[in-house]
């Protein structure tokens, strides 16, 4: 149970280690042990819908049926898509959060951390609830990670139910996470650490945070109407009864939308931190930076529609989303040539974090492009649900959200784990990441273009090529993840110490204290000049 | 902020993992009762899991928020604990207005947009002609597209009985449940509880007769969540209404306990703040509800 640990007023829990065992990281109140739960478990998840990706990969390797059944198949890139968006990319950075939001605005800790605990243990059990609808009678979700009405309604099998409540939990668990995030950076920040001069890392999870609070209840009300009409005989997503589906894919998507930013904004924080550090110069346009995020944020919430231009809209509803959709590029302009131009005649050296962080600007701009074509309505109409879409949304979140992922974990490890890596092993991960990607996810652009749908078990034989090329590409993308792992563990068993400051150009208070962190830092908070 | 106090930072806890284990065992217990009950099978051992769950989310909250309360009469807590709570219960309040927002549009999508379309107007003129030829969209839509499957509702509730009524119900809650703040901030113990049983007494009243009002609709008005889009619209958005105010009325029935043990003072009582925001809340919703679902 619970006790005042030591007299609150003195420092002196700043020798108190953990606690041993398991009760460690059931009970825990740290923020460090639940950021490192959060990573950990959101790297199990990576490998989990990464076996998912490859199962998919395996049976379009070549045309024809030839592993899995279609069923299965629509089950594989439902449950890939699902995990990988709310078990992987979204946990991690919510790791990230929490390891680094109060090291670097010298918090003792997370304004509420109790409620940090719940927000991690709500997320196994949620997971287990949504995984173990493979092995029930009917299958797993079949839908898609988009779930639309009717095929998540009236033809759904039983088990969308406990996907529905698997939904809500993982809910539960973002929105909790989200206002303890903006709860420790409103209240927790050290004297005279104003709001302008917190890191860019701080930043883009302030807004992301908001984000979360404001579209994740609107998650939860679109499959609490999917509850309805499948199960008490509303009439939401049924024109019979007045409703519509496209009722759904607003709905949807006016949570959707904002939750891509959810899963990039982070990453933009991440490379604004990593990219000054080893170009040893400031980063450039710092407050434009932070209007351009904000910017992304209040935008994302005008332009959901630009994802159902097919479906039938008015002819001003086209045009609007589109117009807005392509305001975006500005302050996305902004930030690349922020990047950019901090680097420029920088005194540059390229180490993981670096190399993550420049593969991040350069693939994510491709995906940037990718999508202003999307953007363009008239021409959507020839690129909706082909294979265009999805080499888009991988290319923004693979070197987008994973890269700023594995750069924040090189960049941060050695504060973490008091080790470095090993560089030769991490330069080798970043190649073979960065082709294997490439490989699995460029071929694709083409395959949409001439015409291949998504969410499809089998092709016509011209598609055939490019396909195998991808597969190639997508296996060795995933093989390099378990070399990923093992350098990690290599690196917390046996790594070399690392030295306080870590790397030569980092600034920021997390570089202050002791590689590694001690349990509980910034008990008394620093002064910020 | 400044350093005068350090941050209370909370030792090890159990509660947390009590929690994530209830909510699972309720959610899956109310999944299993859900798909049983729409395929007819025997739903008792999903019960015994929902509400193995939903009493230990109850014994959960007692001893977590019993545990924070007593840190808080212990003196733990600094001014800056405060604002972290204060903050807290705004943003969360701020995901509930957002729960409320979904369905809020889902019935503006479905008035403005979605019904007309359906009765032949505008850009999608043919949707009307192909579908239903013979549907009129009207609202309050009391005749569906396929009135075989859903057959739409006799009557409506007059806003002008029992919501106006229940309008009156709960501003008047709003009301005395400020009455009440300011008799705790002036030290009034005895015009403080007073004016928190009206509170109370108000808010279950106006629960009465919304459950009054469900009745009608089923009993006599054949308005029921299968009886179309403004049956599943009406519904969802008062039954979810109706939820927010069971819930804020629990939270003042605890303050109240709470008062009566003698806890607050005039500067110390975010607890009772957060109540009175909170209920604050649900009484704006339901002025939305009002103009937006009943006279409309």
């Amino acid at each position: 149970m619970s006790a005042v640990l030591d007299n609150p007023i003195h420092d002196e829990h700043e020798h108190h280690g953990p606690p041993k065992g398991i009760a460690r990281w059931l009970f825990t109140t740290n923020h460090k042990d639940i950021g490192s739960m959060y990573l950990w478990f959101s790297f199990a998840m990576f490998l989990i819908g990464g076996c998912m990706a490859l199962t998919i990969r395996a049976e379009l390797f070549q045309p024809g049926l030839q592993l899995v059944e279609p069923e299965f198949f629509n089950q594989m890139t439902t449950m890939h898509g699902l995990i990988m968006v709310f078990g992987a990319v979204m946990p991690a950075f919510v790791g990230l959060a929490n390891w680094l939001i109060p090291m670097m605005v010298g918090a003792p800790d997370m304004a509420l951390p109790r409620m940090n605990n719940w927000s991690f243990w709500i997320l196994p059990f949620a997971f287990g609830l949504l995984l173990s609808t493979l092995f029930m009678e009917g299958g797993g979700p079949n839908f898609g990670w988009t779930f639309y009405a009717p095929l998540s309604t009236t033809y759904a099998p039983d088990t969308v139910t406990y996907f529905i409540f698997g939904v809500h939990m993982m809910g539960i668990s973002s929105i909790m996470g989200a206002i303890n995030v903006v709860a420790t950076i409103l209240n927790m920040r050290a004297p005279g650490m104003t709001l302008m001069k917190m890191p860019l890392f701080v930043w883009t999870w302030l807004i992301t945070a908001f984000l979360l609070i404001a579209v994740m209840p609107v998650l939860a009300g679109v499959v609490t109407m999917m509850l309805m009409d499948v199960h008490f005989g509303t009439s939401f997503f049924d024109a019979a009864g007045g409703g519509d589906p496209v009722l759904f894919q607003h709905v949807f998507w006016f949570f959707g939308h904002p939750e891509v930013y959810i899963m990039i904004l982070p990453a933009f924080g991440v490379v604004s931190q990593i990219i000054p550090t080893f170009s040893r110069k400031p980063l450039f346009g710092y407050h434009s930076m932070v209007y351009a995020v904000a910017s992304i944020a209040i935008l994302s919430f005008i332009v959901w529609a630009h994802h159902m231009f097919t479906v039938g809209m008015p002819l001003f509803g086209e045009l609007f989303f589109m117009y807005a959709t392509m305001l975006i590029a500005v302050p996305t302009g902004v930030k690349v040539f922020n990047w950019v131009t901090t680097m420029f005649r920088g005194s540059l050296t390229f180490e993981a974090p670096m190399l993550f962080s420049i593969a991040f600007v350069i693939l994510f701009t491709i995906g940037g492009f990718s999508g202003l074509m999307l953007a363009i309505a008239p021409s959507d109409f020839q690129y909706h649900d082909t294979y265009f879409v999805v080499a888009h949304f991988h290319y923004v979140l693979v070197p987008g959200a994973i890269f700023g992922i594995f750069a924040a974990v090189y960049y941060w490890l050695p504060k973490w784990c008091g080790n470095m890596y090993s560089e030769t092993l991490a330069k080798w991960h970043f190649w073979m990441s960065f082709v294997g990607m490439n490989l699995a996810f460029f071929p694709m652009h083409f395959l949409g273009l001439a015409g291949m749908p998504r969410r499809i078990p089998d092709y016509a034989l011209q598609f055939a090529d490019f396909n195998s090329i991808s597969s190639v590409g997508a296996f060795t993308f995933g093989a390099t993840q378990l070399l990923f792992l093992y350098l990690v563990i290599q690196a917390i068993r046996s790594g070399k110490p690392a030295t306080d400051q870590v790397w030569e150009g980092a600034e920021g208070l997390e570089w202050t204290i002791p590689s590694p962190a001690p349990y509980h830092t910034f008990s008394t908070p620093p002064e910020i000049k | 902020m400044s350093a005068e106090s350090s941050y209370y930072v909370p030792a090890q806890s159990r509660w947390p993992i009590i929690a994530s284990i209830g909510l699972f065992m309720t959610a899956v217990g109310a999944a299993n009762i859900i798909n049983a009950g729409s395929a007819n099978e025997s739903t008792g051992m999903s019960w015994l899991v929902f509400l193995t769950g939903a009493f230990m989310m109850a014994y959960m909250l007692f001893g977590w928020f019993g545990h924070v309360i007593s840190e808080s009469r212990e003196g733990l807590y600094s001014a800056q604990m405060d604002r972290s709570f204060r903050w807290g219960m705004s943003w969360f309040i701020f995901s509930e207005v957002m729960f409320f927002a979904a369905f809020f549009g889902a019935l503006f999508y479905v008035r403005v947009l979605s019904v007309p379309w359906l009765g032949g107007e505008g850009a999608n003129a043919s949707t009307g002609e192909l579908l239903w030829p013979g549907f009129e969209a009207t609202w309050p839509l009391m005749a569906n597209p396929n009135p075989e499957l859903y057959p739409g509702p006799k009557a409506l509730i007059d806003p002008w009985h029992l919501p106006l009524l229940n309008t009156v119900l709960l501003v008047a809650s709003s009301v005395t449940v400020t009455f009440a703040h300011h008799a705790l901030k002036e030290g009034k113990r005895n015009a403080l509880k007073m004016w928190l049983i009206a509170t109370i007494v108000l808010g279950c009243v106006f629960l009465f007769f919304q459950g009054e009002e469900y009745v009608e609709a089923y009993n006599d008005l054949d308005l029921t969540l299968e009886s179309g889009i403004y049956g599943t619209t009406f519904f969802l958005l008062t039954g979810f209404h109706g939820a927010h105010v069971t819930l804020g009325t629990l939270m003042l029935i605890i303050m109240y306990f709470r008062i009566r043990k003698g806890h607050f003072d005039k500067d110390n009582h975010f607890a009772f703040e957060a109540t009175s925001w909170y209920w604050h809340f649900v009484d704006v919703v339901w002025l939305g509800l009002f103009f937006m679902v009943y006279i409309l």
